[in-house]
Parts: C-alpha cells; structure tokens; sequence
C-alpha cells in the first residue's frame, strides 16, 4: 500500500512533470501576438469592442531558478476588468509585477469587458543554476581502502569475559579472511587495525586486557587462514568505546566485539 | 584521668579485627578509645577589613576538621552567647558574676560566664572537650591569625591551653585565608593523631562529555581548584601519583594503541618512560622509593605484570600467567608485596604475591568479580571494587585486612562504586561512583561516613590521592 505521504510525492512528480511538459511545448521565447479584434456581431452593432491587450510581456523570459522576471501589460478599450492568473489576481489595466516561478511558467492575462473577453500569455521559463564543480577524482580505485574496510569485513562477538573465538566468530573470520586478502591484494601498501572490545561490566582496567585477548584471538586466527600477520596490528579500547550503552545483555553482546579499522 | 592510646574510629565497626598502627598521642582522653572527641568551634572573626575573607576562613576551617575522622564538631546552635576571642576574654565568673565586658565592648549578662569560661562549654548542652577560638587581623599588612585550642574540661586555664600560636598567611584574600584555615586545622589535628589532608591533591581523568577526549586533571581534596595537567586531546587513563607527590604517570592512547607515560607535575613534563614492544602498556604505578614503576603489559601474551626502572629502562616481567594480570600495586610501607588483580581463577579478583612474583596468594574470595586494588598507607590494608553480593558489573568499596581477610563494605549499591583510593594517613578514601547518574568523584571517611561529592561537572573517573 502507498502511504498518503507517498501519494503526495507521486502526484507533485506529475505536477512537476506537466508543468516541465507546458513549459517545452512554448520553447520560442516570444511574446504572441495580440489577439485579432473580436468579429463585430452583426446582429448587435450596439455593442462595444472587446479590450484589446497591447502588451502583455515578460522581461527577461528566461531565468535562473532563485531569479525573478518582471511582466509588464497594458489593455485598451472598454474594459471592466484585468487579471492574471498563476496567483497574481487582479491588476489595473496598465502596470507591472515581479514574479519568482519555480518552474517554467505561462502566465494568461484576461481582460473583460461589455464588448468581451480578450486574453494574452507569456511564458517564463526557469532554468536550473549550474551545477557546482565537480569534486577532484579520487586519486586511487573508486571504492577506497576505507570504503571497502567499513563494507567487507564484519565485526565478530565474543562470550561474557572470553577471549576464544567462538564458532559464529569462525565463520565471520573465515569471511573476513577472503575479503581481507582481496582488499590487501588491491591496496598492497594498506594496513588494517583489528579492535578489541568488551561490555560495560567488569572494571575499565581489566577490560583493557580481555580487549587485547579477543583482537590479538581475531589476529591468529586471521593469520592462520593466510592473512600477512604484519599488515595487521591489534589495540584494545577496552569498554573505553561502546556502540551500545543500555545495561541490558543484547547491547553488552554487541560491545563484546572486534571491529576493523584502517591503519595510520 | 589516665593516658591512653587513642585508636582511629575506624577499628570501632570491625569490632577490632582491623588493627590501624596503635598511634601514641600527647593529649590525655578521658573517654573510651573509639570514641571521637568533640570540639567546640565557633565561627571566628577578622579585625577591620580582616572580616572581608572570614566567610572562606571558617568554611576550610570547619571541614577540615569536621571531615577529619577525629573531632565531632559540636552544633553551633548550642553554645553559649558569649564567645571568648582572645586569652585574656576568660573570666572565671565569680558569684554573683561581676559582668565582664567581651572585647567587643557589649555587656555580658549571662550567667556562669555566659561562654566566657571553659565550663561554659565543657557542662551540657555543648558538653565539648575542647575548643578552637582566636581572630584575624591584618598586621603589619599581612594577613595574622592568632589560634588557640583549650581543653576545657580542665579547672583552670594554665593547663588547659593546648595552642597559642600566630599564623601568618601566604595572601591577602580568601586563598590565604584558607591557607591559613589549613595550618591552624592542621595543628590541632595534629595533637589528635591525625594528619592534616590539607595540600594533598586528587588526580584524576576527567571528560567534558560521553564524546571528548579524557584527560588527567587534579584537584584539592574539597574539589576545589579543578586543573587540567595533560593536553593529549586523546584516551588517557590510570593515573597514580609518585609517594613524593612529584610526578604522576598513566597511560595515554596519545601515540596509537595505549602506552605508560611519566610526567613531572610541577613543572608539567614529558619524562620519557621507554614502553617496551607491546599493544598495551597501562596502569603504572610507583614503587614507595619512587624509583620504580610496576604495570601490566600485553607484551608476548596479554597480560603480564612487569617492573621497570623510573625511565622504562630494565623492564622485567613479574607475573607469567596466561591470564590477564592487572593493577599492580606495591605495598606503600613494605616494598616486598604486590597487589594486582587477575583472572586467573576465572572472574577478575585480588591478588598478592612478593616482589618476584612468588607466593602468590588470592585475597577475595572468589565470589563476584573484584578489581581496583589500592593500599592503606599502612601497608595492612586494601580497599578494592567488588561485587560480591550484587549483580555482575555492581561494584562497592570493600575495605580488607590482609592479615585475617576480614573485610567491611564501605558503599551500599549506590550505583557503581569502584576506584578507591586512601588518603595519606589511610583516614580518608575517595572513589568514582555513579550515584549521581554518572560518574562522579567521592570522599568519605574510611568507615564508609561523610560522603562528600568533590565532582558535578561533566564525567570524572579514577582518582588517586597523592602529596
């Protein structure tokens, strides 16, 4: 099902759409020109000509998205009212308006009067502003070391004041494993910082060691499924850096981790 | 009236089994040992602009001495109208009382001496032992205190006269006036068997939020002049304090993975400590020569305690456990014990053993899981972090005696209480707890009472109190 929020996306898109379409379909950026004076009825010579629209323009008739077009109009005749739409509203017969469209925008101007109904329109259109200079290439692959670190290798949990890798943990390695020696293959000068970490129990100091344990526990283990042990170094952050902090067992399990960083 | 040897209040709750350093005093009790003192000590005034700092003076005054462990202070609500000033203010009031005039020229109506003669204050409802009087006066522009200290339970006051002494203070404003505060505290403690806390520090690693770096800092022991002492902009952790009170070290991530540093703390520098090969050097502390540093090493297999000289220089292991050793900590008065924590029998507890590692013996139970041990001065004790009767990560303060492994509890599962450390003396422990809802730097006297906090702003850990 859509939610009403998405409904009310949709449906701009095609507003936008339609409007982007109104806007192609009068590219050339010239006034039309006014309409013929109404057919004198034959049956009614007592009645006055409809208005005539002298001008109805738009200076300029091309802007950026931000700027601002000024319409200038000027109507004869017998006239009992002027307006224009697109939210302007009624205006004097002779006059000027700056407007800020969006979008690519016709505006109609109607004039009434005894004699009838005289219209005339313009259209802005609305370019977007240049785009901001591209940013430099990157110097290396397009998915950087770090990219790749963040992306391919996974963190593997520990057991409340353990150090062993457990079977879950093997298999997370044993993954981690291939996707390291891709990355090393890639970036042969990269090395890679295995973190140790532990929950909120037990004291600061004594984590600083169980920390130590499981990254350099991940480190052999690494290096056993082939990994180079010198392009990984260890450091324990102990329950210095949690990413969970409620005293409950789903986010001590979550802080009782290994975790993979880029080396200096 | 009998001389007797007054024993710290301290040994009162383990019905004795703890047995503090009998320490001799000069001042003849008539009360049970155990039981503390109590002092009169009414607010004292200054002379002319004097007065301006007198707010600062009584306030240091008053803890120093009412947090002391040695003295109850006797309520200010009890006692007498008419408070002496100076010696000569003592009238023994003669019957029917001839009314003296108090230095400040307003006549004295009450009767018995209205406060001006000692059994004024040693007769119920003040019933003290003793009591400070005296004022401040700028002489010869420096800021003078003159102290006295009478024991007012004696007939007259020749003999009762324990102080009589000008103490001169170091400014003119309300530092000095403290300062002054302190000597004067200082000296009366002194004739209790007390030592005065007065210009020992606390350090401590203090953070402005979850997300800044910590950083060592140090403080007074009333937490006042809060200082920062390194600029890493990094984790550093662990401080301890050399015994001379001239350097600290700690471990700091400042330079990658964490490594020991040794600072001077006045001037505050860089001594250079070599950290041998390893992902973790931490938790130094210094032997009582000050010559030496024992910490935990991951170097080989994490890890291991390991001792070395003052500049990192001949480092040699300790312990050769396959389990995590940490927290070494030589015994203050001995040299030839170190106390350490460890997993090696599952759960982290307290350890012993002797200089070269041998005889090693466990002091906790093995029930929960114990850590941050520190020494009494005394070189018999231990306070450490335990949860034994809590949930797991539920530490208190436990005191032990290593002789008999009795031991009292200290905090009572107000949030986490771990990190204690003694005061010189062994009177006073501070702690990090997190009664407050974060963690926060306390102190109390080592019965477990007067729980002050020293800590309000941002999170503060690990204290440590040294010179």
């Amino acid at each position: 099902m859509w939610s009403s929020r998405q409904k009310i996306v949709i449906a701009g898109v095609g507003l936008g759409l339609a409007v982007f379409a109104a806007g192609c379909k009068k590219k050339a950026p010239v006034a039309p020109p006014p309409p013929p004076p109404a057919p004198v009825a034959p049956a009614a010579p007592a009645k006055p000509p409809a208005p005539a629209v002298t001008q109805f323009t738009a200076e300029p008739i091309t802007i950026q998205r931000g700027q601002s077009s000024t319409l200038r109009w000027e109507v004869s005749g017998d006239i009992s009212s002027v307006s224009i739409d697109q939210s302007v509203g009624a205006v004097q017969n002779t006059g000027s308006r700056r407007v800020f469209p969006q979008d690519s925008t016709t505006y109609t101007l109607t004039a009434t009067g005894g004699g009838g109904t005289s219209t005339a329109s313009v259209t802005v259109t609305v370019t977007a502003p240049p785009p901001p200079p591209p940013p430099p290439p990157p110097a290396a692959s397009p998915k950087s070391v770090v990219d790749r670190i963040a992306n391919e290798l996974q963190d593997a949990f520990f057991d409340y004041d353990k150090s062993n890798v457990r079977s879950d943990a093997q298999s997370v390695l044993t993954q981690d494993a291939t996707a390291l020696k891709s990355i090393l293959t890639d970036f042969p000068s990269a090395t890679i910082v295995i973190e140790g970490h532990c929950d909120e129990r037990g004291s600061a100091e004594y984590n600083l060691g169980l920390g130590d344990r499981r990254a350099s526990s991940a480190h052999d283990f690494l290096v056993q499924l082939g990994v180079p042990a010198d392009k990984l170094h260890t450091i324990s952050y102990g329950k210095e850096r949690p990413q969970c902090t409620e005293s409950a067992e789903s986010c001590w399990q979550k802080n009782r981790r290994v975790h993979f960083v880029p080396g200096q | 009236m009998r001389k007797i040897v007054l024993i710290p209040y301290v040994l009162a709750v383990l019905g004795g089994s703890i047995w503090l350093p009998a320490q001799d005093i000069n001042v003849d009790v008539s009360k049970e040992a155990g039981r503390r003192p109590r002092i009169a000590l009414p607010e004292l005034r200054g002379g002319g602009d004097a007065q301006t700092y007198m707010g600062a003076f009584n306030q240091a005054l008053q803890e120093d001495i009412r947090t002391s462990g040695f003295l109850t202070v006797v309520a200010a609500t009890m006692y007498p109208k008419s408070i002496p000033q100076q010696v000569s203010d003592w009238r023994m009031p003669q019957a029917p009382a001839q009314a003296p005039r108090s230095r400040r020229g307003e006549m004295v109506t009450a009767p018995d001496g209205g406060g001006l003669w000692m059994s004024d204050w040693s007769r119920p409802p003040v019933s003290a032992n003793y009591m400070a009087f005296g004022y401040t006066a700028l002489q010869g522009g420096v800021l003078a205190l003159y102290g006295n200290l009478f024991d007012v339970t004696r007939p007259n006051a020749t003999d009762a006269q324990m102080i009589a002494k000008r103490y001169l203070a170091s400014s003119n404003d309300e530092k000095g006036a403290r300062d002054l505060a302190h000597q004067f505290a200082a000296d009366i403690l002194a004739l209790f068997g007390g030592q005065s806390l007065a210009g020992t520090h606390i350090y401590y690693v203090h953070q402005a939020s979850r997300m800044t770096p910590k950083e060592i800092w140090v403080m007074d022991i009333d937490g006042r002049n809060q200082r920062q002492l390194t600029h890493f902009n990094s984790l550093t952790i662990e401080p301890s304090v050399s015994p001379d009170g001239s350097k600290i070290a700690f471990t700091s991530y400042a330079k990658g993975s964490p490594r020991i540093f040794v600072f001077s703390v006045d001037p505050v520098r860089d001594l250079r400590f070599y950290n041998q090969v390893a992902s973790m050097n931490g938790q130094p502390s210094f032997t009582p020569d000050g010559k030496q540093i024992v910490y935990s090493s991951s170097a080989g297999v994490c890890c291991r305690v390991f001792i070395a000289n003052l500049d990192g220089s001949g480092f040699q292991a300790v312990t050769s456990s396959g389990s995590i050793d940490a927290e070494p900590k030589v015994n203050p008065k001995t040299g030839q014990t170190i106390l350490f924590s460890s997993g090696r029998s599952g759960p982290e507890q307290i350890y012993l053993m002797s200089l070269n590692g041998t005889d090693i013996e466990r002091l906790s139970d093995g029930t929960g899981e114990a850590s941050n041990p520190a020494w009494n001065p005394d070189g018999q004790h231990v306070a450490f972090a335990w949860t034994r009767g809590y949930a797991q990560g539920k530490f208190n303060v436990f005191i032990m005696d290593v002789g008999s492994r009795q031991y009292v509890q200290l905090t009572h599962d107000e949030g986490r209480n771990e990190n204690p450390t003694f005061a010189p003396g062994g009177t006073h422990v501070a702690f990090m707890s997190t009664r407050s809802g974060r963690e926060q730097i306390y102190s109390m006297l080592a019965d477990g009472s007067g729980v002050r906090a020293l800590t309000s702003q941002g999170y503060n850990y690990s204290p440590v109190w040294g010179k």
